[in-house]
């Protein structure tokens, strides 16, 4: 009686908790791998502690070359996708033009293909048009399938905005342009910053069209991939928990700032 | 408004826009004498909001013009006008705090020093010292304020305030309709406030235009659109009026007859918007009087007999319902003075009024009703009866149900 009375006071919180679990305890393995010392190049079970992970996390150069690679791609590619993205959310949600609600349906299409299909297709088309396939191609081929995330979260932002207060700050005689940049531009930021990150880190992790469109180009998760036949370095683990550490701290960043100008 | 106008006036000459098929504004003519405080009264969906934001530049006009003074501002840019705007919702910019609102106009006018304006004006609307606060963070007074500020530090010629009242609680409305006033007093700038709200159109303005589908119904004083309405919109969306049908033939020396469900009244010629054919003879709930019986009625007034439904007793008057003769009813208000005489539900009396104090509207040919045609409610559709002010929505003149006319 009271052990029912107290789960149906607390069943939410237990069941958010186990979520919670849930979604932590992989991170929580890689963070913990990663102050590993391995007993041999294929075993993964947690055997003494150490910072030599941490501290030389170059010691096998291959990996920082991929981490390298893989950080230039979805830099450019965040860069391209956003930028592109936040126009097209900007024509889709201000103008009316014809083919608007076909091009709403076909931002959709990198999102919904298979990415076996995207990749393959890349593929076939580079290989068609005598692309050499290579860091660019992985450039060109990130834009695609990034622009569509970038458009939609733009568009949220965009369109939960108050129009009155851009005709309010054209009232009180800003132009088109300093309307655009004092109030417009400070207000859809945040979408644009989200859109961003969501950008790089799917960018940063593409595996299945990175894989087809590479050429001799090795990004970080195929480092990852092809190291899982011979033995992963702890290292990898080190980048992992290093990624996943940068992200927390930019959310919290973003949030408390969020929380000091609604002060 | 005959005059010519001098430097400042705001002119709307043929102003119209179209929606598609739909005309918010239809032809509008139209001029705000320069400092005046002046009101755009009408209900919801009637074009108030549209008006404004041809002045302001918001929305281009499909034909007409605005002139400012002598120069017509029709064709330019929001930023290019020497006009500003409180918006219905504010509109404040979440991301600036209040003193940055305020001086956003200054700002992009290039002026240098703002906080001692900024400051000054924060006074005037009295957020003193709120300067560093964010919009979400003050009430709806005092974002309604903070739009005042923003938009007055700016001294347009005109300033524009659409419905600027509506999203407060009643007890701050009367206040904000006080210290509107005392702003508008102590900076003399042309105000054009919108709103639906009669009493507040007749108790912050020195001209009311009465607007209507579109149109201006009538423009004037306060007390002579009241006293002296010109059509039966404005004599029941300003005020209730009891509006009898009524045929007239024309002045006969200095008086209107006219005949009334079979009975003879008559009113000076001055008081007769129209004195031929269909008419409606109108008079005020408070200047139509009670007597006990038709020896009571004093001279010169005249009368109809009637029986008393209803008496609700509000403190300072009492409202009563009196049904005629011929079915309709009436309503009378009595202040509660201690002079008069009280009357009981089922009493007979004689409701009498003073013919200089009614008046002769138009009326559309067709079935003797005494029952105004309400073009707004009509026209505007649903909406516009639900926002519509309460006293629009309760008949003032309603025909009962004709009991066997003995
Ligand atoms: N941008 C628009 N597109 C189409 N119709 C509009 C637009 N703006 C206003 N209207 C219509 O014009 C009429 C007048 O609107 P408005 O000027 O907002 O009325 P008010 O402010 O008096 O309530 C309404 O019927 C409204 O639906
Ligand atoms: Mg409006």
């Amino acid at each position: 009686m009271r052990v029912s009375r107290w789960l149906a006071d607390r069943w939410v919180m237990i069941v958010a908790l186990l979520v919670l679990g849930y979604l932590a305890l992989p991170i929580a393995v890689v963070a913990a791998l990663s102050f590993n010392r391995p007993s041999s190049r294929l075993s993964y079970d947690f055997h003494e502690f150490t910072l030599d992970n941490w501290r030389h996390p170059c010691a096998t150069t291959d990996m920082c070359d991929a981490v390298l690679r893989s950080v230039q791609i979805g830099f450019v590619a965040t860069v391209v996708a956003t930028v592109l993205g936040t126009l097209m959310a900007f024509a889709l949600v201000r103008h009316r033009f014809r083919g608007r609600s076909g091009i709403n349906l076909l931002i959709f299409l990198p999102m919904a293909t298979p990415e076996l299909v995207m990749g393959t297709s890349l593929l076939a088309l580079f290989v068609s048009a005598g692309v050499p396939q290579g860091f660019w191609t992985l450039v060109i081929a990130h834009v695609m399938f990034c622009v569509s995330f970038v458009v939609v979260t733009v568009k949220a932002r965009l369109a939960g905005m108050d129009r009155r207060l851009e005709e309010a700050a054209m009232d009180l005689y800003a132009s088109e342009w300093h309307t655009f940049r004092l109030v417009t531009l400070p207000l859809v930021w945040p979408g644009i910053v989200a859109a961003a990150l969501l950008a790089f880190s799917l960018s940063f992790d593409d595996f299945i069209v990175t894989n087809f469109n590479a050429g001799t180009t090795v990004t970080f998760p195929m480092y990852v991939w092809g190291a899982a036949q011979r033995g992963i370095p702890p290292q990898v683990n080190v980048v992992g928990t290093a990624m996943f550490g940068i992200a927390l701290l930019l959310v919290g960043v973003s949030s408390l700032r969020a929380r000091r100008s609604a002060r | 408004m005959g005059h010519e106008s001098p430097a400042g006036d705001l002119r709307l000459t043929n102003l119209t826009k179209r929606f598609g098929v739909l005309t918010a504004v239809d032809d509008l003519d139209l001029t705000v004498p320069q400092g005046s405080f002046f009101a755009l009264l009408g209900a919801s969906g009637c074009g108030k909001t549209t008006t404004l934001r041809m002045i302001a530049g918001l929305e281009a006009p499909t034909s007409g013009q605005v002139l400012l003074g002598d120069r017509d501002i029709a064709r330019l840019r929001p930023y290019q006008r020497p006009v500003n705007t409180v918006f219905q919702s504010y509109a404040l910019f979440p991301h600036l705090d209040v003193a940055e609102n305020v001086a956003f106009g200054l700002r992009r006018r290039g002026i240098r020093n703002v906080d001692d304006q900024v400051r000054r004006m924060l006074a005037l609307v009295q957020l003193d010292g709120s300067g560093r606060r964010r919009p979400a963070q003050l009430s709806g007074g005092q974002q309604q304020r903070v739009a005042l500020a923003r938009a007055l530090v700016n001294h347009p010629r005109v300033l524009l305030l659409d419905e600027p009242l509506g999203a407060l609680d009643l007890k701050l409305r009367r206040q904000m309709q006080i210290e509107l006033r005392r702003i508008q007093n102590e900076v003399g700038i042309t105000f054009v406030h919108v709103t639906h709200d009669q009493e507040e159109a007749m108790t912050m303005a020195d001209t009311v235009a009465v607007m209507n589908a579109g149109r201006i119904e009538q423009l004037g004083a306060p007390a002579d659109l009241y006293e002296f309405p010109a059509t039966a919109f404005v004599a029941n969306f300003l005020g209730q009026s009891n509006l009898l049908a009524a045929e007239a033939a024309g002045p006969a020396g200095a008086d209107v007859p006219v005949t009334a469900h079979g009975a003879r009244f008559s009113l000076p010629v001055g008081r007769a918007r129209s004195d031929r054919g269909a008419v409606y003879l109108g008079v005020r709930p408070e200047k139509l009087h009670l007597a006990g019986s038709a020896d009571q009625v004093p001279d010169g007034h005249q009368h109809v007999d009637g029986v008393v439904t209803d008496a609700s007793y509000v403190g300072v008057s009492t409202q009563y319902l009196i049904r005629t003769g011929w079915g309709s009813e009436l309503v009378a208000f009595a202040a509660n003075s201690g002079l008069g005489q009280r009357f009981p539900v089922g009493a007979p009396v004689a409701a009498h009024w003073d013919p200089r104090h009614a008046f002769l509207l138009p009326r559309e040919p067709g079935p003797t009703d005494d029952r105004p045609d309400r073009p707004a409610a009509r026209r505007a559709g649903e909406g516009a009866v639900a926002n519509a002010p309460r006293h629009l929505l309760r008949r003032v003149v309603r025909p009962a149900k004709r009991r066997g006319a003995a």
